[in-house]
């Protein structure tokens, strides 16, 4: 089984790295995306009520660091589905392997990809002048809440990709990864957000998420919100890893 | 009405085409700027209190980047059902019509114009819906014609790209062009507000005079000083994205 899960963990991993257009969602866009809010935003710090940080590019990182771990979610469930467009998904199923070990290698691959990039984003906070306030502890715990965050949106992508059973489906999740982005304090503090984000952010898991990946950034590690971010990430994986084997399992009674 | 003229408007109805036959394609280029819009404005909207902002509120400050948003989907898109064309080997045969490659290329790009004023309607009304004033009739056609020129030019950049690497996985550099060009302007801020590494790529981004240009209405009045270097700057854009379109479209197939 551990053999079988971390082979096909290497080939989705190959397969990620080989397309351009699943890498580019991965880091590039929200890397620009973060060098867009802080170019031109970076004079909010003095807004009053926004809270004491080092820099306008700590704030923000933990922001882009959600966005792209939602990003590699969408990624994941759009490689699973054009596996099942193109027939590789049914060949693995007849393959004399245990089922629930094609949803573990994804997932499996899934996990590095998250660490890649949250070691892609605190080299570009370092490389641009942020720091990380918590020190090698606090970006042990931002590496832990983005891994297991990036397992939960990974599941979250695949079990839409394992349900809808087409790329295009998948994809048109993609502005939704926005929608839920935005009612969530992962790039501007919750108290300063328009209404009704501000209420709607307040429910957000991902607000929990992002706060918990910010707090080593912008200053050393406090239990409470990096427990909340690690509590709300395992929540959304545990959750949606059931619901992806409940999905694998719908497909195979119908196949 | 001359042949080649009948080409150009033959492939901009077949590029419009696919708006009306496969209206899934579009939403995700329409709804992209929108979402920006409405969420931007919910995340940052405290930032029109900064002094120095020009605006009175986030929304009116960003209804023009909403809508050249999707003036840059919209030029993405065209480059993409072009590398598709190009997969499928549809292009191919569109080279055998007996016409100048230049007659080609302007038939696939007229289209992106057009095009890039169903995101950029929609942006549009979702603005006044959540309380952007209206900028005036002179303002709002020169915004809409700002983003059809800009739309032809990312169609151009698009194509190039499409015609350089003939597959659809180029998809992700055709859209990085124009979502790097609208961003990196004063975007979300007036110029005085940037940071100085923003403010000196947006002083020699070209986009940000276009947007400039079409933010008159919005924030001030519709005044030449504003308005040409907007022209200007979208002419130079078209001088050199639709040379370098028509440099691919004559190499291909040689």
């Amino acid at each position: 089984m551990t053999r079988v899960v971390a082979a096909l963990a290497r080939r989705a991993l190959r397969t990620t790295a080989r397309r351009p257009q699943f890498v580019a969602p991965l880091v590039l866009f929200p890397t620009l995306f973060l060098a867009a809010n802080v170019g031109g935003l970076t004079r909010a710090t003095s807004l009053p009520g926004f809270p004491p940080v080092p820099s306008f590019l700590d704030f923000q990182l933990a922001g882009s660091l959600t966005q792209a771990l939602l990003l590699g979610g969408v990624a994941s469930g759009i490689a699973i589905a054009l596996e099942i467009e193109m027939g590789f998904f049914d060949r693995l199923l007849a393959a004399p392997i245990p089922r629930v070990a094609i949803v573990l290698g994804r997932l499996c691959a899934a996990a590095v990809v998250a660490l890649g990039q949250v070691a892609w984003f605190l080299a570009v906070d370092l490389a641009f002048g942020g720091s990380v306030e918590g020190g090698p502890l606090g970006a042990l715990a931002v590496a832990a809440i983005g891994v297991v965050a990036g397992v939960g949106f990974g599941a979250t992508g695949i079990t839409i990709a394992l349900l809808a059973r087409n790329v295009a489906t998948v994809q048109g999740v993609f502005p939704l990864v926005f929608v839920i982005l935005f009612g969530s304090s992962a790039f501007f503090p919750r108290d300063l957000l328009q209404s009704p984000a501000r209420e709607v952010a307040r429910y957000n898991p991902l607000s929990l998420i992002a706060d918990g990946l910010r707090d080593p950034l912008v200053g050393p590690v406090s239990a409470g919100p990096v427990l909340e971010g690690l509590a709300a990430a395992g929540g959304v994986a545990v959750v949606m890893t059931a619901a992806c084997v409940l999905a694998l399992r719908r497909r195979l009674a119908r196949a | 009405m001359t042949g080649r003229a009948r080409i150009v408007l033959w492939l901009g109805r077949r590029g419009l085409n696919e708006v009306l036959r496969v209206p899934g394609a579009s939403i995700p280029g329409v709804l992209a700027p929108t979402i920006f819009l409405l969420g931007l404005t919910s995340m940052f909207g405290a930032a029109a209190r900064l002094p120095g902002f020009t605006a009175d509120d986030f929304a009116t400050f960003i209804v023009p980047v909403g809508m050249l948003q999707g003036a840059a989907f919209s030029g993405a898109a065209t480059g993409v059902n072009l590398a598709r064309d190009i997969e499928r080997g549809w292009f191919d045969r569109l080279l055998l019509v007996p016409a100048p490659r230049l007659t080609l290329l302007a038939g696939i790009v007229a289209s992106a114009a057009l095009r890039s004023l169903l995101p950029s309607s929609v942006v549009f009304a979702a603005g006044l819906l959540i309380g952007v004033p209206w900028p005036g009739l002179g303002a709002t056609a020169l915004a809409f014609a700002l983003v059809m020129g800009l739309a032809l030019g990312l169609a151009c950049y698009a194509t190039t790209l499409a015609l350089a690497f003939r597959t659809q996985q180029a998809a992700p550099l055709m859209q990085m062009g124009g979502f790097v060009l609208v961003l990196f302007t004063p975007a979300f801020a007036p110029e005085d507000l940037l940071a100085g590494w923003m403010h000196a790529i947006a002083t020699v981004n070209p986009v940000t005079y276009v947007l400039e240009g079409a933010r008159q209405g919005f924030v001030g009045d519709v005044t030449w000083p504003r308005t040409w270097p907007a022209l200007a700057a979208l002419g130079g854009m078209l001088a050199l994205l639709g040379s370098l379109a028509v440099r691919g479209m004559r190499r291909t197939g040689r």
